[in-house]
């Protein structure tokens, strides 16, 4: 079956073939744009198809959303890294071979995000996700220097250990399914396993769970185990960076929440909420701590990341619709200030020729309409309002207080945290003596300004198929 | 299942756990090597028997693909790339084997109390099986947390992988044995081009003189 979706699979899969092939890195790129657009708009036809679920592949309306979400950020994603290339070659930063590898890489991810977000299959979810993970090591060191290959390497051993625990734990789901749905493929089917977890055993269920948090929570960038990212986002090229931040983490967390569900079913099983609960708020506290010491722009905005990965992941502990559509909605304008955000550091790193924070300066200055829009996304991100940000922390904070008053004073306290940090670190970025060069700009700003004018629309106005969307996915997490 | 049938796969787990622990005090990096190959050897004589016991054809692949792969070519790689780097002498261990011990018996210990407390409904062969692969698993991790040497790191982290395709064919009519296996061996053999990228960056008068030019070529 030639459907919608094993489209999303086969265009990201036949494109990174053809990009390995073709010489000349104006035409990749142009093609990795197009191949993105296609698998993009292949995406928006899900809407109309009706759920199914085979043995292999599964949509429903949990990772519809995810799947949009994603195959839009790669899109837009797509344009701005045709023009950051462009100028990374022509400082001599990478060279035309490298970028053949980098196109045909970036394919590769989509095709492995995809293939984690509509897999049926545990086991085929674990082999997408190492995929994933392996193509962005290649990535984060494609520049070759000393940092970059040290930031790929670490990245790339903890990435191993998680998804070699996530592995242990997905092998002890399976051992608990086995007595009840028998032997073989059945008991690695994800809506096969749904629908008889009632009568699993808890307590290997319980021991699964553990695991897979570990696991998956790794790659998430949960707290004690963040200690890739920093590093990862970093060194990479920014759109990697960008990718990243606004859709790897996203797909981990998505893996989480499909087991999540598994384990709601079952009443006798730990309730994951209190443990995602507690593992996002230590998130969001260490990473405001670390925020302000941070001397690498890019750096930062990491720790940011970490910041809303641990909002979320706290929101979707707390359960409930309210909680959940707050979850999904901050997921969502996360990704796309995030990448926004990355879109201009990148450029912005070009014009100065440096990321650390100390030698950029006065940005409103000499380039305003990058700095600028970088200053429209850190106000996003820190969650002012009235953008999209503001709305989903608000709703989080609010839904949250009406059942666990305490929580919130930690949680708002992070926030606050991070604000302050942000702040303090971008004032002089911005508003500061202009510092180091100033070169002029040749940005992409389309991207950044589509992505920052959603998370504005968000917040002044949801529409509301979007809304109903969203509580129907909200009430299937239970 | 005959108990002669069980007691030889018990044989083989425990043997796996076994060297495990020689892994955890070895201190000379050809040494730790050799004993990652006899690893994955009982590794493969593990597979190879749950595949018989079990009546699972499919699992004879996993079982060569530890002893081909894991047992014969990344230790001779490994040992090839620790000759042509020099780095056979470097191996420092965080805390002394003592305690690194001691540590290795509690994790035993801990992961024996968790999975046989767990899995009382599961038949015994598949419980033993995971209580050992367990402890594999954790082995291996305190095997890369007490090494700071890149490859000792690496081969901490092929013997956890050793423990979870243990556990995968302990987990009887499991599907995608095999393409875990596989898809676990693409991760290694990654891991090991990456040493040597890693190691030629880190001393770059050794091997390779192009990347040396384009190194200089950053910095000025």
């Amino acid at each position: 079956m030639i459907d919608a979706l094993s489209a999303i699979l086969l265009i990201p899969a036949i494109s990174a073939a053809l990009l390995a092939l073709l010489p000349g890195y104006k035409l990749t790129a142009k093609l990795n744009v197009v191949a993105a657009l296609a698998t993009f708009l292949t995406s928006l036809t899900l809407f109309v198809i009706e759920p199914t679920s085979g043995q292999y592949l599964l949509l429903d309306d949990l990772n519809k959303v995810f799947i949009v979400l994603t195959t839009f950020v790669s899109f837009t994603t797509s344009v701005f890294s045709a023009s950051y290339i462009h100028h990374e070659i022509e400082t001599g930063r990478l060279t035309p071979a490298f970028l053949r590898f980098y196109h045909a890489m970036y394919q590769m991810l989509m095709f492995a995000m995809n293939l984690a977000l509509i897999a049926n299959n545990i086991g085929l979810m674990w082999v997408a996700v190492e995929m994933a993970t392996l193509t962005t090591v290649l990535m984060v060191g494609i520049y070759r220097t000393h940092e970059a290959l040290e930031a790929a390497w670490k990245y790339f051993i903890l990435g191993s250990v998680g998804i070699a625990l996530a592995l242990f734990g997905t092998i002890l789901v399976y051992m608990a399914a086995r007595p009840v749905v028998g032997e073989g493929m059945d008991g690695m089917v994800w809506t096969v396993l749904v629908k008889h977890a009632a009568q699993f055993d808890p307590a290997l269920l319980n021991v699964a769970f553990v695991f897979l948090l570990l696991g998956y929570g790794t790659k998430v960038g949960l707290a004690p185990l963040h200690a890739w990212l920093p590093d990862a986002h970093a060194e990479g090229p920014t759109p990697i960076s960008a990718v990243l931040s606004g859709l790897l983490l996203n797909v981990a967390l998505y893996a989480l929440l499909r087991f999540k569900m598994m384990l709601a079913v079952n009443s006798a099983a730990i309730t994951p909420g209190p443990l995602m609960v507690t593992m996002g708020l230590i998130s969001v506290i260490f990473a405001a701590l670390m925020l302000y010491r941070r001397r690498d722009i890019k750096r930062m905005f990491a720790y940011s990341s970490i910041e809303h990965m641990g909002i979320i992941v706290f929101a979707f502990g707390m359960g409930g619709p309210l909680a959940n559509f707050a979850g999904l909605l901050h997921m969502t304008m996360h990704s796309l200030t995030k990448s926004a955000i990355f879109f201009a550091v990148g450029h912005i790193a070009q014009v100065k020729g440096t990321q650390k924070i100390a030698e950029i300066g006065g940005l409103t200055a000499t380039s305003p309409a990058l700095g600028w829009s970088l200053m429209l996304g850190v106000i996003a991100i820190v969650g002012l309002p009235p953008l999209g940000i503001f709305m989903s922390e608000f709703l989080v904070v609010s839904s949250t207080f009406a059942r666990a008053p305490w929580l919130t004073v930690i949680l708002v306290l992070g926030i606050i945290i991070a604000l302050g940090g942000l702040f303090l670190r971008i004032g002089p970025v911005m508003f500061g003596e202009p510092k180091g060069k100033t070169a002029p700009a040749e940005a992409s700003y389309v991207p950044m300004f589509t992505h920052l004018g959603l998370v504005l629309m968000a917040g002044v106005y949801l529409p509301p198929v979007l809304v109903t969307g969203f509580q129907n996915v909200a009430k299937l997490l239970g | 299942m005959s108990s002669l049938q069980f007691d030889i796969a018990h044989l083989l787990a425990g043997s796996l756990v076994l060297a495990s622990f020689m892994m955890l005090y070895q201190d000379r990096l050809y040494a730790l090597l050799n004993v990652y190959a006899l690893h994955a050897g009982v590794l493969a004589l593990s597979v190879a028997w749950q595949a018989y016991v079990q009546q699972a054809p499919h699992l004879y692949v996993t079982a060569l693909i530890a002893l081909v792969f894991k047992a014969i070519i990344i230790p001779v790689a490994l040992h090839r790339i620790i000759k042509k780097l020099g780095i056979h002498r470097e191996i420092e261990n965080v805390i002394g084997v003592g305690l690194t011990m001691m540590a290795g018996i509690g994790l035993v210990a801990l992961s024996m109390v968790v999975m046989l407390r767990v899995t009382p409904g599961a038949d015994a062969l598949a419980r033993e099986d995971l209580a050992f692969a367990l402890s594999v698993v954790l082995l291996g991790l305190l095997i890369m947390v007490t090494r700071r040497n890149a490859v000792s790191q690496v081969v901490g982290f092929m013997s956890l992988e050793n423990g979870l395709v243990l556990a995968a064919t302990g987990a009887k009519g499991m599907p995608l044995v095999v393409e875990i296996s596989v898809a676990f061996s693409v991760l290694i053999a990654f891991i090991v081009i990456g040493i040597f990228l890693f190691r030629i960056r880190e001393r770059f008068d050794s091997v390779d003189v192009q990347a040396l030019d384009r190194f200089r070529g950053e910095r000025r």
